[in-house]
């Protein structure tokens, strides 16, 4: 290369000696501020070698002289947030469930973790607003299957229904047409009943011979009139507000499949801190008892 | 400075690029193998059952991760929303595995017993029908029968690239991924002596014994992130990094 070095007339540059067509390449150097970033990204990169985890060893790794652990920033980072809140949280766990809305700071803290806790897990079921979709039950109402008191609701919360919590909210209405129990007919007229029941246009003979079926299968449960039974989870009949949906087909399918919707237990998911607050914003959206 | 060298010998060129491209790939892969602390130690991670595997593949099939990951990150926001942060070996038995940051939908590295079955069968139908803000797609074929004749086959390949399904599980693989629609009888108990803590039931809440797709994706979502025993796991020592 050295031999053939060639200095361009014209620019008083050398050139590369590469030739296109009689065009000659001249041979200009990188511009200095590119050569200088380009170095000191090498000696960053050196010094990134030095302060992180970098190469690895025979049984192990650099550690880096900074000890860096991304496993431990975490543990940190959500322990500051929590200590950042642990006037609250401590107060909140200690405080009986229904003396938080005596303290109205406390309530406001229960209300706001409760109602970003339920965003992220009980949204998707219930929806953004509480109000619930055919088969999840409106939050709003006061309308409850389980219980509506702020004990309530936390205990629903904790061990779900029908969940594979061991003290899961766990009675299931018979299936009384897939397993058999009752004949069509006889679903037909306890859904006529049921619709007499409920306040609603029905077939006087068929809701008669329906009140039998009903006093011998149904009122154990949903009691006499109808009226439901929170204990067994079992819903009013009389007030107009189904989860299921409320017309003859509804309520036929109802009988026939005994529904049974699954709630999962959030006692073990999220902590008893984050279950209490929800319990709060829940009884708080407007149908507490 | 002497790169002519290089430059008029493409062969050398070549052996070159591969030098600097192995070191690179060795310093990073190579240590993957040898290092202990690659993958945590953990009890109560176990091989996808014949039918959570069926639904991963489903889940593959579907484009599931064009807008779902499988990894909790490290991050503080992370772990609030999702759960405990994903560890590798919770992906130790993914061929491929899941992880990624691209999320048009939440992380669902955590997403098993969040939601009942009933819910995640009428989300994956019509997501609109209980989500009504969503934007995923309906996948509402999924209510087919499942064909999962390959099964063995697939287990097989696994255990090549080192799933340790043992001779039993892939002999009884057909009457596994039978057992795991039912919700009872002395096949259910086999199954859960074999993969414990995997989910059974209707999850496509038809009474048919045979499985449908939706049974082997609900199966599959509603295992994810649930088997590995957290109260045993020690983030420290060789498992901090």
């Amino acid at each position: 290369m050295t031999t053939n070095r060639e200095i361009d007339a014209v620019t008083g540059v050398e050139t590369t000696g590469h030739v296109w067509d009689g065009i000659k390449e001249l041979n200009k150097p990188l511009p200095r501020w590119w050569l200088l970033t380009f170095y000191a990204t090498i000696v960053w990169a050196i010094g990134y070698w030095v302060v992180y985890p970098a190469f690895p060893t025979l049984t192990s790794y650099t550690k880096g002289i900074w000890n860096y652990s991304q496993r431990e920033t975490v543990a940190k980072d959500v322990s500051a947030a929590r200590s950042a809140q642990s006037g609250y949280r401590d107060k909140l766990a200690a405080t009986p469930l229904d003396d938080v809305k005596k303290d109205p700071d406390l309530l406001r803290f229960a209300v706001a973790g409760g109602g970003a806790a339920f965003q992220t897990n009980c949204a998707p079921c219930h929806g953004r607003g509480a109000q619930g979709f055919a088969g999840y039950p409106n939050l709003n109402d006061d309308d409850w299957l389980w219980g509506g008191t702020l004990a309530d609701i936390e205990k629903t919360l904790q061990v779900g229904i029908r969940s594979d919590h061991k003290d899961a909210r766990a009675t299931q209405m018979p299936k009384y047409g897939l397993e058999k129990l009752l004949d069509e007919s006889q679903i037909s007229d306890a859904a006529e009943f049921v619709l007499k029941l409920s306040g609603q246009k029905f077939d006087a003979a068929a809701a008669d011979r329906g009140a039998k079926t009903f006093t011998e299968q149904c009122a154990a449960c949903h009691g006499p009139a109808g009226k439901g039974m929170q204990e067994q989870g079992a819903p009013n009949l009389t007030d107009g507000i189904w989860l299921y949906g409320g017309s003859k087909a509804a309520i036929v399918e109802s009988i026939r499949t005994g529904r049974g919707g699954v709630m999962p237990a959030w006692g073990g998911r999220l902590d008893p801190v984050t279950l209490k607050s929800l319990a709060v914003y829940v009884h708080s959206l407007g149908g507490g008892k | 400075m002497k790169h002519e060298f290089f430059e008029k010998n493409s062969i050398l060129l070549l052996v070159g690029i591969l030098v600097m491209v192995s070191i690179g790939g060795l310093v990073q892969i190579a240590p993957l193998f040898w290092v202990d602390s690659t993958i945590e130690k953990v009890k109560g991670m176990r091989p996808y059952t014949p039918l959570e595997q069926a639904g991963r593949d489903i889940y593959v099939r579907e484009g599931c991760y064009n807008c779902h990951s499988q990894m909790v990150r490290t991050l503080r926001d992370e772990v609030e929303r999702y759960g405990h942060y994903s560890l590798a070996a919770e992906s130790m038995y993914d061929h491929p595995f899941q992880w990624g940051s691209k999320r048009t939908g939440p992380d669902l590295a955590r997403i098993g017993g969040k939601y009942s079955d009933q819910w995640q069968r009428e989300h994956l139908i019509n997501p609109r029908s209980v989500v009504p803000e969503s934007i995923m797609p309906g996948y509402p074929w999924l209510a087919k029968k499942l064909e999962a004749s390959d099964i063995v086959d697939k287990m097989k390949t696994l255990k090549l690239v080192g799933v340790p399904y043992s001779e039993e599980m892939i002999e009884k693989a057909k009457a596994d991924l039978a057992a795991q629609v039912q919700s009872e009888g002395r096949a259910v108990r086999d199954l859960l002596k074999r993969y414990p803590k995997a989910k059974v039931g209707k999850f496509d809440g038809k009474a048919d014994a045979e499985p449908t797709e939706l049974d082997a994706l609900i199966a599959y979502l509603q295992m994810l992130g649930t088997l590995v025993d957290f109260a045993t796991f020690d983030a420290s020592g060789p498992n901090l990094r």
